[in-house]
């Protein structure tokens, strides 16, 4: 008999918190990841969600709070340990390896969760997002939009758990963010996806729940539906 | 791949043919400047390709001079053993010395390594009893051959330092087409980055100095029993600067830049030193119209000129 589980939470933060002096940009947020979902994180500008997802990366060190994913807690890990792990995060601000070749950036993130055919997996993971022919350029002599696609195919090519995207689709055109929408479903429901995102045609296209986050504050979690309808975020952020 | 590799063994091959035209003089030269290569590849490992600027290579340098020179004359080892001594003590003073200012970066790195070296010369100097200092030590030339190889003698010289290069190029060419190599760049190239992709920042570094340390030291320790002699002056910062200014000059993260900049810089200082005692001026000079013409140096500018496949 093959028993069947619900879904579980994937990774689930608990009082999490990060003062920066007296700037309180994350205060006591609690939070859970449901497996195979994808999950956007919105908000104003300034609503600490760049931060949040840092503690979650571990960029930055929670000044309080504890932080489970894949059932251990991993609070008191470095963000290497954690990628290993199975997080992979990609910056709001494009952080790729400008002067290597766009081959040498994926295998990058290839070989640090090791791998026995290097080569082929790197080229898969560049056709992936369609930079296959342009694995011999200099990554950053690539347009901006393909510099962008090239840092998704690296968090992919980690075969991480948890994807965390910032801002994945900023400054891309229709077209490209066509082409990245696509890509998330793809790799939905294997990997589980964290989606910081303005674009709510992205948001309310991708996201099967969707978090709030209002000056380092959680006001709000839950499906589309229910945050549109949501009178506190229509009135912080929505505009309504 | 197969042009790179072709390219390092005509080098080498050049290399093992100059010995049998070359005047005694700069036959001495040719197996002092490989010597000195070998430190400079240590050095171009950290700095070159996994971006530490150190200040303080003179300490692993003179780790394997000491450790193999005070090996055969206080200790009275065999002079195999004693070099493989030198070797050692390259590479834990250096991996000593990362664990502890691996903890900082960028200038802080620089300024902490240059105090690590400063304080090994200090203790060169405060041992005097042993090291006699800054007089230094004459290696008896019995101690300085192993069995028939006589090192104070041109030619076994000559091929020692030859096949000590020949091994320390080869390594460093297969090293940066490594996986290992890869994540050195790596953090030279974007450390935030390398750490986000699941790299230890700290670890990678502390390996590639190690690496390097163990160059410095084979260097060192060869130096001693080739040439005869160790002192104090070794371990000064000047012997921290001198593999920075070859690697700049043939090329920060190319594998043959380390031997090309030596090379250059010895007979540039040699030759001008024969015409005025200002020779330190002539290499600042040459270091200006580096710095103005090709800032990555020599092979390096090759490289962007449309040799990409220079290693």
């Amino acid at each position: 008999m093959v028993a069947v589980i619900a879904p579980g939470p994937i990774l689930s933060a608990r009082g999490l918190t990060k003062h920066f002096g007296g700037l309180k940009a994350v205060e006591n947020v609690d939070f859970d990841l449901t497996k195979g979902q994808v999950h956007a994180l919105i908000g104003p500008n300034g609503a600490g969600k760049t931060t949040f997802v840092g503690l979650l990366s571990g960029r930055l060190a929670a000044s309080a709070g504890r932080i489970e994913f894949d059932g251990q807690d991993i609070t008191s890990l470095a963000a290497h340990s954690r990628a290993v792990r199975g997080i992979a995060y990609t910056f709001q601000i494009t952080s790729i390896y400008t002067n290597l070749p766009v081959f040498d950036n994926v295998a990058l993130a290839i070989q640090s969760r090791g791998s026995k055919t290097l080569k082929a997996e790197s080229l898969a993971a560049l056709d992936r997002v369609g930079l296959g022919s342009r694995a011999d350029q200099i990554a950053g002599t690539l347009a901006y939009g393909h510099q962008r696609l090239l840092e998704v195919a690296m968090g992919l090519a980690m075969q991480p758990k948890l994807l965390i995207l910032d801002e994945p689709t900023q400054g891309l055109g229709t077209a490209e963010i066509e082409v990245f929408n696509q890509l998330v479903r793809a790799i939905t429901p294997e990997v589980t996806v964290l989606l910081i995102e303005h674009n709510m045609d992205v948001v309310m296209n991708l996201a099967d729940r969707i978090t709030v986050l209002n000056f380092g504050e959680k006001l709000a979690t839950g499906t589309r539906a229910q945050i549109r309808a949501d009178p506190a975020v229509q009135a912080a952020y929505l505009g309504g | 791949m197969k042009r790179a590799l072709a390219l390092h063994i005509a080098v080498l091959a050049v290399l093992f043919a100059a010995q049998f035209v070359l005047p005694p003089y700069h036959h001495t030269n040719i197996a002092r400047i490989m010597v000195l290569a070998v430190f400079a590849m240590g050095y171009n490992i950290a700095f070159g390709y996994t971006g530490l600027l150190s200040l303080g290579h003179a300490l692993f340098f003179a780790a394997g001079l000491y450790a193999t020179g005070l090996g055969i004359e206080v200790w009275g080892v065999p002079t195999a053993v004693a070099l493989i001594l030198g070797v050692a003590a390259g590479g834990a003073i250096a991996a000593a010395t990362g664990v502890l200012a691996l903890r900082t970066g960028g200038v802080s790195f620089m300024i902490v390594t240059l105090m690590f070296a400063q304080t090994g010369y200090l203790t060169i100097l405060y041992y005097g009893e042993y090291t006699r200092g800054d007089e230094g030590i004459v290696i008896a030339r019995t101690a300085r051959a192993i069995s028939n190889l006589d090192f104070s003698a041109d030619t076994p010289r000559y091929f020692t330092a030859l096949a000590l290069f020949s091994i320390a190029l080869l390594v460093n060419l297969v090293l940066v087409r490594s996986r290992l190599g890869r994540s050195m760049i790596a953090m030279r190239e974007n450390e935030e980055r390398s750490r986000m992709l699941g790299y230890d920042p700290f670890r990678v570094k502390l390996i590639a100095l190690s690496i390097s340390g163990l160059y410095a030291g084979a260097a060192g320790a060869a130096y001693a029993v080739l040439f005869g002699y160790i002192g104090a002056s070794f371990a000064t910062i000047q012997y921290s600067i001198l593999p920075l200014l070859y690697v700049l000059l043939g090329g920060a993260g190319t594998t043959l830049g380390p031997f090309l900049g030596a090379l250059l810089m010895f007979y540039l200082i040699d030759i001008s030193s024969g015409y005025t005692t200002a020779h330190l001026f002539v290499v600042g000079a040459a270091l200006l119209v580096l710095v103005l013409f090709a800032p990555k140096g020599i092979l390096g500018a090759l490289r962007e000129k449309g040799a990409k496949w220079l290693p």
